[in-house]
């Protein structure tokens, strides 16, 4: 017995270090292979672009690569007009493909929080555009916006004098572009909607219709203001989303060289990027907008948090 | 018990990433297989055989026991886009790689990523000069591609739109109708006034482009290598002709290579078609339905090439031996010649150019048209075309910029706009 309790009262200093040592560094480790997988597939290529974007390096040109040019691949960026292009087409589709998207998801989400008929199939409905490719969405819709054979063109034949090339103008490819941009991203933020009014506590809406509060005033009176800090999430989802957006322009283009239509009239700043960078072969170049799409990515995910903040404070 | 095994759960975990991105660089580190090989063939389109159709690498598997091919397609922008990014990374390439001749002059400046075919006694003698030093580094000693086929220009036409539009339909009074280009687009007007419902002259404007510059010695590069675009009267030349017959209304307005493209191609949206021998696989494997419409007059201007390819072997495969060896018979005459045959693709080796299977071919597609005397006529009078590192991109521009012309953009500001894109892309 002796024997054994002097062995027990060896063993707990290390014991207890042990638990020291497992409340203190555990949660580091646990978390740590996020931050490692960040540090190989963010920090790095962050780190890496930010030193191609001081060279002139181009693959076809031999030695390009350590030919350093400073800040001046960003000085060509702040006066590129295609540069300038590229951004106002991102902003216009993003305000063109974010505003209604998110009104609709909205009132998506209110009509499936009623006690519907086959509520399960229709919430896990509205999330099949989600789950499709977009590449096969793109399929589809470049057949309905084609210019010739198109469903769309078919439709408003009645409407047009000559059927509309939708990859012709700005507005008609931003609204293209936006609708496929819709198409995928509604149902996604319709569930998160969804998901939010189900923890609104029903007692509310029972003493408001007590009252004699209308569906309409229930829903604007209760529904939005609890719902207000799952739109501000979407919201700053939604506009970086915006400001990546690369996909739907990518597969709408018919051009060979990415040129996000003959004039660039729906070239977003990450085509342009890639344009740049794979079909021009200017890496260094292709780098800088990459870094300039960051820093205004931040700018805009700051102003939006300033902005939350204000919002919350205010209440 | 628990509380001293969370810890362990967590080390295991980190190790686990660790030991993944361990594995992900210790990747080059293998050896060079012995015994079954498969070689892997990356192409943008119908260079060895029209969609579904492997008979050319069953063949080679037949006669090569242990190799195994393998054909991957993309289109023409994600292949050339994939072939660097993959060699500026130094892993992914395929053993094969197909590279068109308006990019090879792109990856001259990086001969060290491909296999020299100089280095594996190939006999460069069953090629013209020009084909070969195209795909040469300017000191001629590495030669990073072997010459699968030319494209000759001719022009495709059908012949039933022809008939409904009044115009002769026999090859010989149509090549008639248009000695020069200027000819070949008063003949377009000709046909505008009595063309059926919604049918065009031409598939795209940059087309026309493409094809009157097929004639020219120099067009966005000089022989010395200087870019010249924006100077050069031929260009000039070529784009006002491409605008004018764009502006009469001749331009079924499809960019090329596009779904709406091919579309037009089966639905008979357009009545000619600047047509390299490489032209004539794409409208089979394209419009099958459209088989024995057509027909293949002179290219107006009497002669001109367009496109062609080269098969390059990336030295960081792990099977180069192999590929090397694939390559040599991909390219050797008696294949050029087979292909010729099933695609149209018109073979780059000289000798066959006179080979009764070549001179005596006729297309049962395209009417029984003698493409195997229409190309190399095209061609023998063709000069030989100066390429520069960034003809492909200039070409593209060019050819987005006509198109918007053709949705009514002003000439003079699509130009404008031209220039400024050349002069990023490539000055």
């Amino acid at each position: 017995m002796t024997a054994g309790l002097q062995r027990s009262r060896d063993r707990q200093p290390w014991r207890s270090r042990l638990h020291r040592l497992d409340l203190t560094v555990s949660p580091y480790l646990y978390i740590s292979p996020f931050f490692l997988l960040f540090a190989v597939f963010g920090l790095f290529p962050l780190a890496y672009t930010a030193i191609i974007s001081t060279t002139a390096w181009s693959p076809r040109r031999p030695g390009s690569a350590d030919v350093s040019v400073g800040l001046e691949n960003y000085r060509t960026l702040l006066s590129d007009e295609n540069f300038h292009n590229a951004l106002i087409n991102t902003l216009g589709i993003g305000l063109v493909s974010t505003v209604p998207q998110l009104l609709l998801a909205l009132g998506i989400a209110h009509l499936l929080n009623y006690r519907l008929r086959g509520r399960l199939a229709l919430r896990m409905g509205v999330l099949v555009p989600y789950v499709t490719s977009v590449a096969a969405v793109a399929l589809i819709f470049n057949q309905m916006f084609a210019r010739d054979f198109g469903l769309l063109n078919w439709l408003l034949q009645p409407f047009v004098d000559s059927p509309i090339d939708w990859r012709a103008d700005s507005w008609s490819s931003w609204l293209a572009v936006s609708v496929m941009v819709m198409w995928h991203w509604t149902g996604y933020n319709a569930l998160i909607y969804l998901a939010a009014m189900q923890t609104i506590p029903y007692d509310l809406y029972e003493s408001a219709s007590i009252d004699g509060a209308s569906r309409w005033q229930q829903f604007w009176h209760i529904t939005v203001p609890s719902l207000r800090p799952t739109i501000i999430f979407t919201v700053i989802v939604s506009t970086i989303g915006a400001l990546q957006l690369f996909a739907e322009p990518f597969l709408f283009d018919t051009t060979r060289n990415n040129n996000g239509g003959s004039e660039r009239q729906f070239q977003t700043i990450v085509l342009y990027l890639y344009q740049q960078f794979w079909t021009n072969g200017r890496y260094g170049y292709g780098a800088a907008i990459a870094w300039t799409l960051f820093l205004i990515t931040v700018i805009i995910a700051a102003v939006n948090f300033v902005l939350t903040r204000r919002i919350r404070s205010s209440e | 018990m628990h509380n001293a095994r969370r810890p362990s759960m967590a080390v295991v975990a980190t190790l686990a990433v660790g030991a993944l991105a361990l594995t992900a660089c210790g990747d080059s580190g293998q050896t060079a297989q012995s015994g079954p090989v498969t070689l892997t063939v990356n192409v943008f389109g119908d260079n060895f055989s029209l969609p579904n159709d492997r008979s050319i690498y069953d063949e080679y598997e037949r006669t090569h026991p242990g190799v195994k091919i393998v054909e991957n397609r993309s289109d023409f922008g994600t292949h050339h886009k994939n072939i660097q990014a993959r060699l500026t990374a130094g892993s992914g390439a395929a053993d094969i790689e197909l590279i068109e001749v308006g990019q090879v002059a792109g990856y001259i400046g990086q001969p060290d990523k491909f296999v020299n075919f100089r280095d594996e006694g190939v006999d460069t003698a069953q090629w013209t000069d020009a084909v070969v030093a195209r795909a040469s580094t300017p000191d001629g000693k590495a030669l990073i591609g072997l010459p699968t086929d030319i494209g000759g220009l001719a022009m495709c036409y059908r012949t039933d739109l022809f008939a409904a539009a009044g115009l002769p339909t026999d090859r010989a009074a149509v090549s008639a109708l248009w000695p020069t280009w200027e000819d070949y687009v008063a003949t377009g007007s000709r046909f505008g006034s009595k063309a059926p419902q919604g049918v065009k002259w031409f598939d795209a404007g940059g087309h026309v482009f493409m094809g009157v510059l097929g004639n020219e010695k120099e067009t966005f590069y000089d022989a010395e290598g200087k870019l010249i675009a924006e100077t050069n009267p031929a260009v000039r030349k070529a784009w006002d002709l491409a605008v004018k017959a764009i502006q009469a209304g001749q331009s079924a307005a499809l960019p090329e290579f596009s779904p709406e493209w091919n579309t037009g191609f089966q639905r008979g949206q357009f009545a000619t078609i600047t047509c390299p021998a490489w032209m004539m696989g794409y409208i089979q494997g394209n419009a099958a339905e459209t088989s024995g419409k057509w027909d293949i007059a002179k290219i107006p201007g009497g002669s001109g090439n367009w496109g062609g390819s080269y098969v390059t072997v990336p030295s960081q495969g792990k099977n180069t031996k192999a590929a090397v060896e694939l390559a040599r018979w991909l390219t050797a005459p008696e294949q050029g010649v087979k292909l010729f045959k099933a695609i149209g693709n018109f073979p780059s080796q000289q000798s066959t150019w006179k080979d009764k299977e070549v001179a005596g071919f006729t297309s049962p597609f395209f009417n029984n048209a003698p493409a195997g005397t229409i190309f190399p006529e095209s061609l023998a009078k063709a000069p030989a075309q100066v390429q520069g590192p960034e003809s492909g991109v200039i070409g593209n521009i060019f050819a987005a910029a006509l198109n918007s012309v053709e949705q009514g953009t002003d000439p003079n500001e699509a130009w404008r706009k031209t220039l400024g894109d050349i002069k990023a892309a490539a000055g």
